[in-house]
């Protein structure tokens, strides 16, 4: 057995945090990529030029700027927000809640295109045909086409999300305490460089096969009204 | 899991991530460290602060009866974060120098250092014609502004987040000469099972190098911090502290 | 804010950003060099000829670069083997241990681009290449490289821009790239937004320009034919 002069426990720790950011940022993510796409088709300009904006600049930035920039960003563009409405209190923004926002927001980008060219690819029956059953505008995007959009979508959110996976990596250097950092700790009290980060290295296959594998159930789950066998 | 699913329960989850987001209790003192400069800070295998600067913080707030947070924080990035307001002080071994000054107030000094060089054993060093040579320190440190006043464009200078990896790149060769701090480098050569490869060139230089806690600009925790600093001066706690660490008076 | 120290240290922004665009355009060479035999070998009808790239593209997609990066550079360096071998001299300097991360990390995604472009090609120019007499030699060369090139462009485009954006990590091993850089002057001015927001605003400008390129590029490659579009797996 290898000897990880007891940082395993730490390393574990960090795998955890890593989870939790990743999971936290899908779920931001997802909401933002929906809101993109639906601001990208929508008919009213101003808010295609946001959604377009929005897509090119986070594409453009390298991750670790984008992280950076919340991190040391966030604060004072928010205190100054709530210095607006008077309120002078000051906010904190952790490493853990500008992870996620670098991170949604990165992801939600990549999702917007995902979401677009899905929502896009629905045939135009479809809405005509909800729209003659008598269903809302709510009701159709619901029922008949937001299930849809999600079987269509999940490849590429699958494969999205295993970026955003390695990507928790870069929240280290803002100091969340993630499988990254942790071998960073380990290795400077160790000084075994080679060793901790080829565990970290597999501890990132491991969460990568696992992601992997709940993708491909998703994705088989999602079909299962299409095709048999 | 259906989508929709995804995004009711993404409201929840929104929620959650942003409590962290929240104005924080006003009574609590938040110190930030770097946790990578033993034996003034550095973290433990259970992921603790520990070290000099760290029992320096918890003796000062138990002489306040302060409530306190020991945070980690890479060292490039203390200063920003203290500016965001991410930690109220920063007690991680920082010289007060005049561009420091700036932008952060310093309480008085809680200990002070020098810089001194460090090379291979028996290797002769002549400090004062180092061109050609690599030479590494912190990134952001006295000794990386040292560096950068008076070897560049001669010497090839490299930077690092932190003093670890200086340490790991000294021992790999890929460095000839490190500048550094001479109290953390002297526990370096003590511990680290390198003493017989490396040893100390010259003599420590800059030995005003006052070693203080920042605080922001204006900021009345200052004078708190300097009575409280006064207390354990006077009542022994810090000799004690000092010893734990160190066989001779650093301050 | 204060802008005016962008203005000033504007110079050793463009400096650092000099150093980024020589990382990634001598990665993409020699990673787009690499992937041609990884991918043509992972596309090999013989099962142990096709498990070894399949192992490695696995493992440089599955983990961080950051983590490679710190592998190569002090992982390597830790073992006196390594110090003591013909290759020191190279895996030294950060630059070079930079150039290596980057390069094995794209070649693994570009392996990946190329086998998607020639397995997207129908299966017919297969045939008739066979049909003609041509050798597998000869298909390849003549017919489904070229083919396959016009068809991996729009995908090699964004990989590149993927890896403009990867290189940011190199100031990680005290490499002066734009973002190293850009660390280095917010170690003396402690204005991290002011310069981290230009420095941004400069990676933004040179993707421009890359996809701009690309556009011409492939204006010119595939003027002859419609739209052939594969699906290659995003990268981090």
């Amino acid at each position: 057995m290898i000897d990880l002069h007891g940082f395993g426990h730490q390393l574990l720790q960090g795998a955890l945090v890593t989870v939790e950011l990743a999971l936290a940022s899908l779920v931001v993510g997802l909401v933002l990529g929906l809101l993109g796409a639906a601001a990208k088709l929508s008919s009213i300009k101003p808010l295609q030029w946001i959604a377009n904006i929005y897509t090119t600049l986070i594409r453009g930035l390298p991750e670790l700027l984008t992280v950076l920039i919340i991190y040391f960003g966030a604060t004072t563009v928010l205190m100054s927000i709530a210095g607006l409405f008077g309120y002078d209190e000051y906010i904190e923004i952790g490493a853990f809640a500008a992870g996620v926002t670098a991170l949604g927001l990165t992801f939600g980008a990549y999702a917007t295109e995902v979401f677009r060219g899905a929502l896009q690819s629905i045939p135009k029956g479809q809405h005509e045909s909800a729209v003659a059953l008598g269903m809302g505008t709510f009701h159709k995007f619901y029922r008949i086409i937001l299930p849809q959009v999600w079987r269509i979508a999940l490849p590429g959110l699958g494969n999205l999300f295993l970026v955003l996976l390695k990507d928790t990596a870069l929240v280290s250097v803002v100091g969340l305490e993630d499988i990254m950092r942790k071998a960073n700790i380990a290795v400077s009290s160790t000084k075994e460089a080679f060793l901790f980060y080829l565990v970290a290295a597999i501890m990132y296959l491991v969460l990568t096969i696992v992601s992997m594998g709940v993708v491909s159930y998703l994705e088989k789950r999602a079909r299962r009204g299409l095709t048999r066998g | 899991m259906k989508l929709k699913t995804i995004i009711m329960g993404s409201a929840l989850f929104v929620g959650a991530a942003l409590t962290g987001a929240s104005a924080h209790a006003a009574d609590k003192i938040r110190f930030a460290t770097e946790g990578a400069w033993a034996p003034f800070n550095y973290i433990d295998s259970t992921g603790t602060p520990q070290g000099f600067d760290v029992d320096i913080a918890h003796a000062l707030c138990a002489q306040m009866k302060a409530d306190c947070e020991i945070v980690t924080q890479d060292w490039d990035g203390l200063i920003p974060g203290l500016k965001v307001r991410k930690f109220d002080a920063i007690i991680a071994s920082m010289s007060i120098t005049p561009e420091r000054e700036k932008v952060v107030d310093f309480t008085n000094k809680y200990y002070s250092g020098g810089l001194r060089f460090l090379g291979r054993t028996g290797e002769t060093v002549d400090l004062k014609n180092l061109d050609g040579k690599t030479i590494g320190a912190q990134r952001a440190t006295l000794g990386a502004q040292y560096l950068e006043d008076n070897y560049s464009g001669k010497a090839k200078l490299k930077f690092y987040d932190n003093q670890d990896n200086v340490y790991l790149d000294l021992v790999s060769g890929r460095l000839d000469v490190v500048l550094s701090d001479e109290l953390p480098t002297y526990n370096w050569l003590k511990t680290s099972g390198n003493g017989d490869k490396f040893e100390f060139k010259g003599d420590a230089f800059m030995k005003n190098d006052n070693i203080g806690i920042a605080v922001r600009k204006g900021d009345k925790l200052k004078d708190k911090l300097n009575e409280a600093l006064k207390a354990i001066l006077a009542n022994g706690t810090y000799q004690k502290i000092n010893a734990k660490y160190f066989p001779f008076s650093i301050y | 804010m204060d802008f005016s120290v962008v203005v000033e240290y504007f110079p050793r922004l463009l400096e650092g950003t000099w150093v980024s665009i020589q990382l990634v355009l001598l990665s993409i060479v020699l990673g787009g060099l690499f992937a041609l035999p990884i991918a043509l070998a992972r596309i090999s009808p013989v099962l142990w000829i096709r498990s070894l790239p399949f192992a490695y593209i696995f493992f440089f997609r599955g983990t961080p670069l950051l983590v490679q990066i710190f592998l190569v550079y002090y992982g390597a360096s830790q073992f006196d083997v390594v110090r003591e071998s013909v290759l020191w001299p190279i895996l030294r300097e950060p630059f070079w241990c930079a150039i290596i991360a980057f390069t094995l990390n794209t070649s693994a995604y570009t392996a990946e681009i190329f086998r998607g472009a020639i397995q997207a090609i129908p299966p017919g120019e297969v045939e008739a290449c066979k049909v003609v007499g041509m050798s597998k030699t000869q298909m390849y060369r003549r017919v489904l490289l070229p083919r396959a090139f016009g068809i991996v462009l729009p995908a090699y485009g964004n990989e590149i821009i993927l890896m403009l954006k990867g290189s940011a990590l190199a100031s990680t091993i005290t490499i002066l790239d734009l973002t190293g850089m850009a660390r280095t002057i917010i170690a003396r001015t402690y204005t991290p937004i002011e310069i981290f927001l230009a420095a941004g605003a400069i990676y933004l400008l040179i993707s421009m320009v890359i996809i701009a390129i690309f556009r011409q590029v492939e204006k010119h490659q595939n003027r002859y034919l419609g739209s052939v579009s594969i699906k290659v797996p995003d990268k981090g």
